[in-house]
This record gives structure tokens, C-alpha cells and sequence, in this order.
């Protein structure tokens, strides 16, 4: 991977994507021994800049980084300058004078990450910025897919909810299609972008050069989710906020829940073996049933795990990056 | 430029069926083991094992990638023919505990190993294909120790060429081969390269 910084999952080649879910492999081994730890980012520096609360994903990029035995230290914007009105620039200039090798920055503000990439040396990786982009979430959904079913290309994934906010559908999008799975969109027709068949179309055809499989129409909208399920080799349930509903979007979360809501009956739809997947944390009973997201084909605890061995090859391969960039 | 001084290849027996070849564009191969070689060269290491061992409890071969790795099976299969025991083997990915990762640029390749359970308390023999400056050696004692603490690791290898850089030594040897420092040993295996033999590479220099 000859690239500083990860921000993004659209202009991913299918081989740069290979070469990530490849070292994910051996990164997954290296979790399964005795002793997690493996010496590449010895005497690195990590810093992981999160302006937005986060859990799951600040502790699978921390573990990564300590796992490939890096330094991590944390920043969260309450408690820091930020407060005093510190500006991103600044931080981040901050931030490289401490010498950081590498930045994992979460932020409410679409693009904050780009900014900081263009001034930092480091290798800034995108956390998750605005409704815009979460391309580790998205590679650790494909590995999880590829580990299970064996093979993306072909796949029908269909990816449920508030798609208008969510990054994570966005990077999917990317993820997915790249590799030759047909994505379908589902949910209510005011959560899911206007014109976004076209937009992904076009972004393809301009990446066609790259071998991006062109047997599938890329991304279907789809607002009827029991149609949508149909055949379906991936189910995704996305996190629904509840603000949605006082901001006018949607009428109620109850009607959302019987028109979207990921049930055993939908789920029934789906092939044989179809995967239930949710980037937590979840909603249960609003976006997805319990017996759902917990029943025999969720692999939501498996997308956990494989965040860490993803995020690992990520940290893993962007190292190297900056000595072999002449 | 290298002049051949070592007394080893001198004493080489001829290359079988004219083996050595016309000189590529820029360099030069001379076969230093072949088939037959190679598959003596196994067997004597195969045998040496179990006698130093006195048998195969707690014997685990574990074969460094690459070529250790189809290596350390062949040794495992010729013990199982001597002893009739299955000895198990493991294949290890010593990439990211080499010490040169730094100046390797853009990162190299990694795959996953994969260990059979019983490490601690094991007698692992590694298994390479050459012996150069130890470092590989090094990394992958390093990397064994993620997996627990074996009794005791040996070191078996098909050629030795020399030029340690650590204080490291290979326990069973298929060939000594003492080499210059811009010389290469290529090891191919039928079941990597095709074909069995272990050659050794000159840089020709061009002559105007």
C-alpha cells in the first residue's frame, strides 16, 4: 500500500483492498496465540484524536496499536485545549511537534481529517468523519463477509436504515462494490440520498481502470425491505437515531420499526446461511430484534473481533508507507 | 569482482546433466545440490535428528516460510517412514519480527502461521532452507515465544553459507557452503519452483 493516510474507501483499488483483508489474515492468527504481540510499530507513536464519543472503535484501534507493540495516547475533546477554543490546526501541529507517527482522528465535521492530513508527516486514518466516511468499519464488514461466505464478488448485501447520515453505509458502498457485490439501499425514501444509484455509477466507471467487477448494476435502492431481503447474502441493520424522529424525517420509530425494523420473519427471507450484520452499537427491538441479533446467523460479535485484526493490518501497512514514498 | 575461492565448490561433484547451463545475460548459476542431493541431504538430516533426539517425544518441526515450510513436511514424511510416527509441523511467518522492516519500505507481505497447540514443553526443530546472517533465525525464535515456552528449539537447515551477523548456529546441516557476500544461494523445491536443486548465483560482470 503506497498511500499516507487512509480517509477514504472510494479511490481503493480491488488489490489495495485484497492486500488489507490479506494481512487482516495474518493479523487474525497473531490474535488467536498465546501472546497477542508482534513487534512492527515498536517505538511508534499512535494517537488517537476522537471529537466524537466512541467505544468500540477507540478500543479496537488502541488494541490494534498495542498489539503491533506502538504507544498509544489517547485524546478526547472534553477535558482538552479544545475546550479553550484550541482549533484543529493547531492540535494537530501540536500533536506532530510531540512526535506522532500516526493520527486516528474521529470528527463531527466532514472532511476534518483531510485537513489534518495535508498538515501532518504522520499517517492520519479516518475513525469516522461527519455522514461521510468510516473505511475501517466497512473493511472489517467485508472481511467478516469474505471469512464467512468465502467470496464478496456476486454477493447481494442489502443495508438497512438511515442511510442519509451514516458513514458507514457510504464506506460500505465503496467496500463492497469494488469487490463486485451488488449493494442494495433499503429504508424510508426521506433517509436514503436522492440520485445515489447514479453518483456510485459514476464514481465506478470512472475507477473501472482499476478492475472493479462490472457484472452487477453497483447499488439499488430498494424501500420495500421484505422484497429487499429476498435472496440476500447480507442483511445489515444500521443504528437509528432517535433525533431522526423529532427532526421530521420519520413519523415514528414505531412505524420504523414495522416498516424497517430487522425481524426473524424478514431474516427468513434471505438465502440459506445469509449473515446478520450491525456496526453497534444497536437499537434492539427498534432496528433489529433481539432473537435477531443475537440468533444463530449474527455475526455482530465476530465484526467486533475482526475489527481488531483489521484495524492491526491497517496501522500495519500504512507503517511502511512514508519509506517507500519517494 | 567475486573470484571463485572456495574450496567447496571445487570439491562438488559435477552437476548432473549439464545442469549449470549457458550464463544468463548478467549472471551465472552453478548447481550445488541436485535432485538426488537435495533428497540425500534430507534423509541424513531426518536420520541425525532421531538419533540426537533418541526418538520423537515432544518433537515438533516447524518450518520458517517459505521454503522451510514444504521442507520441514518432507522431514516429517521421512521420519514417519524411519519411525513410523507422524511428527507434527508448523509453519511460521517470521515477517513481522524481523529486525530490517524499517528499511524495507512499503511493508512486506505477511501471512498467517499456523502452530499446533503444544509449543510449551516442546522440541521444536526449526526448519530453513539457508542460513545466511541469522537474523531470520533470531526472528523466528522471537515469534516461537508468542506461543509458549518449548523445552528446547534446535535449528535445521539445507545449506549453511555463512556470514553470521549473531551469534546463531544451525544444529543439523545439509551442506556447508562457504559463498561471497554478493553471491546467492537459490534453494528451489519441486513443491515451490518445480524442480529440486540448489544453485549457486555469480554476477558475471559486463564485459565491454
Amino acid at each position: 500500500m503506497r498511500r499516507k493516510d487512509v480517509l477514504d474507501l472510494d479511490d481503493f483499488s480491488v488489490e489495495e483492498l485484497n492486500e488489507v483483508l490479506q494481512t487482516a489474515d495474518a493479523m487474525k492468527e497473531v490474535l488467536s496465540r498465546p501472546i497477542k504481540r508482534v513487534p512492527p510499530l515498536r517505538g511508534k507513536t499512535i494517537v488517537n484524536c476522537f471529537y466524537e464519543p466512541s467505544t468500540r472503535t477507540r478500543v479496537s484501534f488502541e488494541l490494534a496499536a498495542k498489539n503491533l507493540s506502538a504507544d498509544v495516547v489517547n485524546i478526547s475533546a472534553s477535558g482538552s485545549s479544545v475546550e479553550k477554543g484550541e482549533s484543529l490546526v493547531d492540535t494537530t501541529r501540536t500533536l506532530q511537534a510531540l512526535g506522532a507517527d500516526m493520527v486516528i482522528m474521529r470528527h463531527p465535521h466532514a472532511g476534518a481529517p483531510y485537513l489534518v492530513a495535508r498538515q501532518l508527516e504522520a499517517s492520519v486514518i479516518n475513525a469516522g468523519d461527519g455522514w461521510h466516511a468510516h473505511p475501517s468499519q466497512a473493511l472489517l464488514d467485508v472481511y467478516t463477509v469474505r471469512e464467512r461466505l468465502g467470496s464478496i464478488a456476486g454477493r447481494k448485501v442489502v443495508i438497512i436504515g438511515d442511510i442519509l447520515h451514516s458513514r458507514v453505509a457510504r464506506s460500505n458502498i465503496w467496500a463492497f462494490t469494488t469487490l463486485g457485490a451488488e449493494v442494495v439501499l433499503c429504508g424510508p425514501p426521506t433517509l436514503i440520498p436522492p440520485g445515489i444509484e447514479q453518483a456510485v455509477a459514476e464514481v465506478l466507471r470512472c475507477k473501472s481502470g482499476d478492475g472493479v467487477h462490472k457484472e452487477h448494476a453497483a447499488v439499488r435502492v430498494q424501500y420495500d425491505l421484505d422484497k429487499a431481503c429476498e435472496d440476500a447474502d447480507v442483511l445489515m441493520a444500521l443504528r437509528i437515531q432517535k433525533e431522526r424522529q423529532t427532526g421530521g424525517l420519520l413519523p415514528s420509530l414505531r412505524e420504523y420499526t414495522r416498516l424497517y425494523g430487522l425481524t426473524k420473519e424478514r431474516v427468513a427471507r434471505a438465502k440459506f446461511g445469509a449473515l446478520v450484520m450491525h456496526p453497534g452499537p444497536m437499537n434492539e427491538g427498534i432496528e433489529i430484534m433481539p432473537d435477531v441479533a443475537y440468533g444463530p446467523q449474527s455475526v455482530i460479535e465476530e465484526q467486533v473481533t475482526n475489527g481488531v485484526a483489521v484495524r492491526m493490518a491497517l496501522l500495519y501497512l500504512l507503517a511502511g508507507g512514508r519509506s517507500g514514498r519517494l | 569482482m567475486a573470484v571463485t575461492r572456495d574450496p567447496g565448490a571445487a570439491r562438488d561433484p559435477a552437476p548432473a546433466g549439464g545442469a549449470a547451463g549457458a550464463p544468463l545475460s548478467s549472471s551465472s548459476e552453478k548447481v550445488i545440490l541436485d535432485e538426488e542431493g537435495v533428497r540425500r541431504a534430507l534423509t541424513r538430516i531426518a536420520h541425525e535428528i532421531l538419533e540426537r533426539h533418541q526418538g520423537t517425544e515432544g518433537l515438533l518441526l516447524v518450518g520458517m516460510r517459505r521454503r522451510g515450510v514444504p521442507l520441514a513436511r518432507r522431514l516429517a514424511a521421512l521420519i514417519a517412514e524411519f519411525e513410523q510416527v507422524q511428527v507434527p509441523v508448523g509453519e511460521l511467518d517470521v515477517t513481522m519480527f524481523r529486525d530490517d522492516l524499517e528499511l524495507r519500505g512499503t511493508r512486506t507481505a505477511v501471512h498467517p502461521s499456523s502452530m499446533p497447540n503444544r509449543v510449551t514443553d516442546a522440541r521444536i526443530v526449526l526448519v530453513d532452507d539457508v542460513l545466511y546472517t541469522g537474523r531470520t533465525v533470531r526472528a523466528a525464535l522471537e515469534a516461537i515465544l508468542s506461543y509458549g515456552r518449548p523445552r528446547q528449539v534446535q535449528l535445521a537447515v539445507l545449506v549453511d553459507r555463512g556470514h553470521r551477523e549473531l551469534p546463531i548456529r544451525a544444529d543439523y546441516v545439509g551442506k556447508n557452503l562457504p559463498t561471497a557476500r554478493d553471491e546467492q544461494v537459490e534453494v528451489r523445491l519441486r513443491e515451490v519452483d518445480g524442480t529440486d536443486e540448489v544453485v549457486l548465483v555469480r554476477e558475471e560482470q559486463a564485459n565491454a
